[in-house]
């Protein structure tokens, strides 16, 4: 049963310049307007805040079924919410793999039962994401899931004609295949970009041209089988000038980009803090900015969190035997807004289209990704970009595990409220139940 | 990182001069009747080593006992290590032990960095994976003073030119010889096949080159590395003979050298591979000297280390 | 390496004086190390068997200086060197670890010889008794003596010294520094307050 609320003084990004009311009724936006009337309507001051279309994560990992030490279904989604998001899609490398009906559909059913975001379950591409034979993808795509992104992320599906395979497989259901770029060969033990600072420390490289190689491959695959391609995680420069070229050729390419691949560079490995050790690495200083410019002119489409949680026995060891992976879900806004918005790289209708509309998009989420007008379905999210800058204190956070790169360091802006169809999932930065 | 000894880098000019001259004053107290000194009487040193090395883990413990320090060894055969043991897990055993000091060895780069997250002590790294073995680095230039120029006193290694050869890629010795023999004025250059050369090398304070020949002709030091044969699975080289043949020292190559150049190798060696059985037994080659140097230069840094009211010793 | 310290020089007393009082010129000095010389030679049968051994930085300089009046008054001079004591000093762990002084023995060793241990100041006794120590390490002389230039008091062990260039009474708070023309450029005993 959803509320009835009327936002007043609102800056609708994207939408006409000034103060708006916004009126939340019967789970849809009722109306937009100044000085709107809603008798009955709980009141939410929202002058100084600005409203996004609700967030939609294409790349997030709530570890259940398999990993629930780390994160569920129920503490995921949570943490989603307090970031804004309204729908996530929960990648496939949980335990049992997300490679057949039954587990995509168990996935499902908890996100409804937690209730503070929709849970799109991504389908694994392969069998146990082994990368040796197709997966049920059209059973995955026909059951109440719905299941329209596939991805064996975690895993690079490698073999080329395999992934041909499947970006021909799953137009048959407007399907897409979001491939973790990483050529297994040339990154048998890597650990961190290969560059001076690995180079300093000791550590195996993980090059650049891992990750390239793959993307151009698929690129090429993509066009000739006319599929869509989707590249998870995009995080070198190089990685960027495929995806524009390819573009630029009118091939059906999107790619995503993380919060911390925005803002974190590898030297800070220096230390050997395992909190900087993920998949695919943090790179150079010349990376951050062409993945901004990337992003700020739409060559990428999104920012995808890759949200993935760790338990502190998974990090707390010597560098080698560290799990890849950084939460993202509660800072990803605030992330964006420090390398994009306050740079002038991107304005706020720039962020509604990059972390809403165009990952609604890509996995084709109908009821998310829609511009705030009467009609749509009342998925907003409210956020303060004038909080003042405050550490991240992980400690603080929804999700169950703490491996925050940000921990320490000043992040400006609030979530201030989040409204998944007409319902507050969150209301001045805290969770509503 | 003040009470540690993790990196080469962590010492300054007159930090390592000051390790060098110690060792010099320990050097003449090893050939006395008595050679066992009080002054860690009472500390604790636990040697970890996760890795098998008796030669470093016996020249640490040697080393701790001549200072009459007690020596706790632990090595990861047959211990809790072996059976899933956490590094941490071992950390918090060693500080619920008391520990002064712990020798680190360990598979994993940035070990070292990692155990003195979590001890008081003071934590010397004895080499982790392929990022750094500082005393290797600190008895080289020992080695390399005390041939070269007579042990005096004071000096750094100002304008010797040091060659070294192999596998630099996976090599901790020549990533810790290149830091502490710039630090300490030496002109260092790398030889090895393009494919064993460090990735961004031409960013550390030295000179590369693919041609042994020409560098040999040149050098007062020619520092050998150990190469694996595992490598050339992984296409690193064609074969060992090749190896061999363009990188190998032997006598031919060994005649190229000044007069006065000496011949230096961390061991273990491959006699026959990267160096030649006659060079390795020639009175050029350095070898067992480094092995005595090595535990008086540990004395040295136990008690630079230990020895005061530094932030890691106990009261 | 914050546990360590690279030191140019370390002094027996911490705070610098506001003023100095100069208790012995450098004629007195000279006539101490001469007396000091003959009072050897008539204790040891004309020096026979001895070995000086200085303890650094500045007893090392007054034992080649004895080493060498021995040799005026004698015609050969004794063997002389020195003898650093860092390692068996019973308060190492009060202050960062201090750098190691040349221990530097003669070709004939001390076993068997009458070791004269000399230094320039002998206050609590600790230097002397870290000095035992490591002589103890060299070998096993058959008597081991003291000279010293200056005597302050204050013993906090029993020991003495068998040759005293001047005793000094003073006060604990008081710090007594010796000059010497090797090292300072000039000789000299000088007196003065600790400053608060």
């Amino acid at each position: 049963m959803s509320e009835q609320w009327l936002i007043r003084g609102v800056t609708v990004a994207g939408g006409a310049v000034g103060a708006m009311d916004v009126h939340l009724a019967g789970g849809d936006i009722a109306g937009v307007g100044t000085d709107l009337a809603a008798p009955g309507a709980r009141v939410l001051d929202a002058r100084g805040l600005v409203a996004l279309p609700g967030l939609v994560d294409l790349h997030t990992h709530l570890r259940e079924p398999g990993s629930e030490d780390a994160e569920t279904v129920e503490t995921g989604t949570r943490a989603a919410a307090l970031g804004g998001y309204v729908a996530v899609h929960a990648m496939a490398n949980t335990e049992p793999v997300a490679d057949t009906a039954g587990v995509v559909e168990q996935i499902w059913r908890l996100g409804q039962q937690a209730g503070y975001a929709d849970v799109r379950p991504v389908g694994a591409v392969t069998v146990g994401r082994h990368g040796k034979q197709l997966a049920e993808l059209g059973a995955m795509a026909d059951c109440p899931a719905a299941v329209r992104v596939f991805s064996d992320d975690g895993d690079c599906v490698a073999d080329p004609l395999l992934m041909r395979r499947a970006l021909e497989y799953v137009k048959a259901f407007g399907g897409v295949i979001s491939q973790h770029a990483q050529e297994p060969r040339l990154t048998e033990g890597a650990q961190l970009n290969e560059g001076e600072v690995a180079s300093r420390l000791g550590l195996a490289g993980w090059p650049a041209a891992a990750e390239e190689a793959i993307i151009a491959r698929d690129c090429l695959l993509a066009a000739h089988t006319g599929s869509r391609l989707h590249v998870c995680h995009v995080s070198t420069a190089g990685s960027v000038e495929i995806v524009r070229w390819a573009k630029s050729k009118g091939w059906q390419v999107t790619a995503e980009v993380t919060p911390h691949h925005l803002l974190l560079t590898d030297d800070l490995a220096a230390g050997y803090d395992t909190v900087f050790k993920v998949n695919p690495p943090l790179r150079t200083r010349a990376d951050v900015d062409a993945l901004r410019r990337g992003l700020a002119e739409g060559t990428i489409d999104c920012v995808a969190t890759d949200h993935a949680p760790h338990p502190v026995e998974a990090k707390e060891t010597e560098w080698a035997a560290a799990a890849n992976g950084m939460t993202g879900l509660e800072t990803a806004l605030r992330a964006v807004q420090a390398a994009m918005v306050d740079t002038g790289l991107l304005d706020w209708a720039g962020v509604a289209d990059r972390m809403s509309q165009r990952p609604a998009a890509i996995g084709r989420l109908s009821g998310h990704g829609q511009p705030i007008a009467p009609g749509a379905p009342a998925n907003l999210t409210l956020y303060d970009p004038a909080a003042p800058a405050e550490a991240v204190d992980p400690t603080t956070h929804a999700s169950k595990s703490r491996n925050s790169p940000f921990a320490g360091m000043a992040l400006p802006g609030r979530v201030h409220a989040t409204f998944l169809r007409g319902t507050a999932t969150v209301l001045d930065g805290k969770v509503t139940r | 990182m003040n009470r540690h000894l993790i990196s080469a880098a962590d010492l300054s000019r007159d930090e390592a001069i000051l390790i060098l001259d110690t060792t010099a004053e320990l050097a003449s107290a090893a050939g006395r009747p008595i050679r066992k000194l009080p002054t860690l009487r009472g500390l604790t040193v636990v040697n970890c080593f996760y890795e098998d090395s008796t030669r470093t883990r016996t020249s640490f413990e040697a080393a701790a006992k001549r200072l009459s320090a007690d020596v706790i060894n632990f090595s990861a055969k047959g211990s809790s290590v072996a059976k899933g043991e956490s590094l941490k897990d071992t950390a918090l055993t060693l500080e619920a032990m008391g520990t002064d000091a712990v020798i680190i060895r360990h598979s994993a780069s940035g070990a070292a960095h990692t155990l003195a997250r979590w001890v008081t002590g003071s934590v010397v790294n004895a080499g982790d994976g392929t990022h750094e073995h500082p005393t290797q680095a600190l008895l080289d230039a020992f080695t390399m003073r005390q041939r070269l120029s007579g042990g005096e006193r004071g000096l750094g290694l100002d304008g010797v030119r040091v060659t070294i050869v192999g596998d630099v890629l996976h090599s901790r010795v020549a990533r810790s010889n290149v830091l502490l023999l710039s630090t300490l004025g030496a002109e260092v250059t790398l030889v090895a096949p393009p494919t064993l050369m460090p990735y961004a090398v031409e960013t550390w304070p030295c000179k590369v080159s693919y041609d042994l020949d020409t560098e040999l002709r040149k050098t007062d030091v020619v520092m050998m590395l150990r190469v694996q044969q595992e490598r050339m699975s992984a296409a690193y080289f064609p074969s060992v003979r090749e190896y061999r043949r363009r990188y190998g020292l032997d006598a031919g190559r060994m005649a190229l050298l000044p007069d006065h150049a000496i011949v230096m190798h961390p061991g273990p060696m491959n006699r026959g591979v990267e160096i030649a059985a006659e060079v390795a037994d020639s009175p050029r080659s350095t070898i067992v000297a480094q092995v005595s140097n090595g535990v008086i230069v540990r004395m040295a840094v136990l008690y630079l280390l230990l020895g005061g009211a530094g932030e890691g010793a106990r009261a | 390496m914050c546990a360590m310290r690279p030191e140019p020089g370390h002094e027996s007393g911490a705070a610098q004086p506001g003023s100095w009082k100069a208790v012995l010129t450098p004629e007195e000095i000279r006539r101490a190390l001469s007396r000091i010389a003959h009072e050897i030679l008539e204790r040891t049968h004309g020096g026979e068997g001895v070995v000086l051994l200085g303890i650094p930085t500045r007893g090392v300089y007054l034992a080649r200086r004895l080493a060498e009046r021995i040799g005026e008054f004698e015609g050969t001079p004794a063997p002389y060197g020195s003898l650093d004591v860092t390692m068996h000093r019973d308060d190492l762990r009060l202050r960062p670890a201090r750098p190691l002084r040349r221990t530097e023995v003669p070709p004939d060793g001390v076993d068997g010889k009458t070791v004269v241990l000399v230094d320039d100041v002998l206050f609590s006794g600790r230097t002397v008794r870290a000095a035992l120590d490591a002589l103890n390490d060299l070998g096993r002389p058959r008597a081991v003596q003291l000279a010293v230039l200056v005597d302050r008091g204050h013993r906090e062990l029993p020991i003495r010294a068998d040759y005293v260039g001047k005793n000094l009474p003073t006060a604990q708070r008081e710090v007594v520094r010796v000059l010497l023309t090797e090292k300072d450029g000039e000789d000299s005993v000088l007196l003065g307050e600790r400053d608060q």
